[in-house]
């Protein structure tokens, strides 16, 4: 395939990559590996073993000042005042109808300081949101500090005991979704945040983005897992992965043309908050009755893979809605699909149809998430 | 990697092995690695006539789809009936690993496919190197 890369933005790890010689890909305008060492096995590492992702490409947006909690909740759906210092949570960005600007998770760094981590493909668009929405509101400052951070993802069950190696802190007292500054790989106040976009457990290390800092940091994460299998994954596990755990990609799930009780993201919209962008379109949807089609789950029941973009029909013949993401589930061993159908034909083991080249194949309405990882027993 | 000398080649990436009048297809190695793990194949029955260039089926990997197109026109003889719960043995070996055998048309068809040199050549170009 010929290389287009003078367009495309890089992260710190480009060479790192390309260097291993990974399968490329362009995401969203950025020159990202795809495949490192085959799909199977690194959505396999993670899922048994432990699997490190570059994630630099995603954003992150400061907002700082006293009248910072007032800014993240005038622009964030979810309640940001519930969160202690050193808390996270996953919340959206709405339009005033209602719809997605992004999703996102907002961390609060102290009283005065939130981070709001957004994807890469929505960077600019995020920013320009912020300060459009909330850049007069008094005493909160707005950085972009995307480019600061090269920002690893290290996820699956022998996560903590791999980089628990190569940091003094205690990895055991970061609960889910919260975080700390640590020391890690001999450098200091590094972010270490117990989140991920795999369904495992797992880590988000933020450090300073500058090319020998990030390889030599990779490398020791590498050196660090090797004992359990550690493998370095791209986007096409990081994207089986997150199907398989039912999570939202902002453009398939998610869109400025899909509202919030549709996505089935209602439990973060907290709409008892006095305001936020959306507040009106959602309680007025819900006065209506609630959305009229809803993101489900399916999985094919005959031969078949449903993928992103294939219209799904009722099993009479009519059109009734579309995948939006499709794929062979590698742990699972099925095909599985997520999909927006009307509200009459979300009821489990409903059947439809998806149509692949052609063909109508049928499939079943089932739970989602379709994968949650085994509790521990401590 | 070699691709072997008795195969000719199309610039879809399949390859053709002629008996007499059987000719035995399969995708080249290049085309099993540029998709990654093969989950699915999806072949044409016995008996059904492929037509030279025209797709016949399609090889699945998790990310992608990929169109097969036959080297040439003929009726299918057989399929590799492990390809439907074995797919990924294409991945282990692209060039023993057929995807269905054919009784050709007409045989002078295959001298228009590329030799295993000029396939060689063929993806080097494509790929830069």
């Amino acid at each position: 395939m010929a290389e287009t890369t003078t367009e495309l933005r890089k992260t710190a790890l480009n060479a790192v990559h390309r260097a291993a010689k990974a399968k490329m890909v362009d995401f969203g305008g950025w020159d990202m590996p795809v495949d490192c060492c085959g799909l199977v096995a690194e959505h396999m590492a993670v899922r048994t073993a432990v699997g490190v992702f570059d994630v630099s490409h995603m954003g992150d947006i400061q907002l700082r000042g006293p009248g910072s909690l007032a800014a993240v909740q005038q622009l964030c759906m979810n309640d940001a005042s519930k969160l202690a210092v050193g808390q996270a949570h996953y919340s959206a960005m709405l339009y005033p109808n209602g719809t997605f600007v992004d999703d996102v998770i907002v961390h609060k760094l102290s009283d005065n300081d939130y981070l709001i981590v957004i994807n890469a493909g929505t960077r600019e668009k995020d920013v320009q949101w912020v300060r459009k929405t909330i850049g007069h509101m008094p005493g909160v400052h707005v950085n972009d500090f995307s480019d600061y951070y090269t920002q690893l993802a290290i996820q699956g069950p022998r996560a903590a005991e791999t980089l628990q190696k190569l940091t003094s802190t205690d990895l055991s007292t970061i609960k889910n979704y919260w975080f700390t500054w640590g020391q890690v790989c001999g450098l200091h106040n590094v972010m270490i945040a117990r989140t991920g976009y795999t369904g495992e457990d797992g880590f988000e290390i933020y450090i300073p983005s500058d090319e020998p800092t990030s390889a030599r940091v990779w490398g020791e994460v590498l050196d660090a897992g090797k004992e359990f299998g550690i493998l370095p994954c791209g986007l096409g596990a990081r994207n089986t992965l997150r199907l398989e755990a039912g999570m939202a990609l902002y453009g398939h799930e998610i869109s400025d043309t899909i509202n919030v009780f549709e996505a089935n993201l209602g439990r973060y919209a907290k709409l008892d908050k006095p305001e936020f962008v959306g507040r009106e379109a959602l309680l007025e949807i819900q006065a209506a009755g609630g959305p009229k089609r809803r993101l489900v789950g399916l999985e094919m029941i005959e031969r078949g893979i449903g993928r992103d973009g294939y219209p799904v029909f009722s099993l009479d013949g009519a059109r009734i809605g579309e995948i939006t993401s499709g794929s062979p589930s590698p742990f699972l061993k099925k095909n599985i699909a997520l999909a927006y159908v009307p509200v009459d034909f979300t009821a489990l083991d409903t059947e439809v149809a998806v149509e692949i080249r052609g063909q109508q194949v049928k499939a079943k309405v089932v739970p989602v998430p379709f994968y949650k990882k085994p509790k521990k027993s401590t | 990697m070699a691709y072997p000398a008795d195969y000719r080649y199309t610039k879809e990436h399949e390859w053709i092995q002629v008996d007499g009048r059987i000719g035995t297809v399969g995708i080249t190695d290049y085309a099993q690695n540029s998709l990654g793990d093969i989950v699915f194949v999806d072949l044409p029955k016995v008996g059904d006539t492929v037509e030279a260039k025209q797709s016949f089926g399609s090889v699945e990997s998790v990310k992608a789809v990929s169109d097969l197109f036959a080297p040439v026109t003929g009726t299918v003889t057989e399929i590799n009936e492990e390809l439907k719960d074995a797919p990924e043995k294409i991945n282990s070996d692209a060039n023993t690993t057929w995807l269905l055998k054919l009784e050709l048309a007409d045989a002078a068809q295959v001298d228009a496919l590329l030799s295993a040199a000029e396939y060689e050549k063929f993806i080097s170009e494509e790929t830069g190197h």
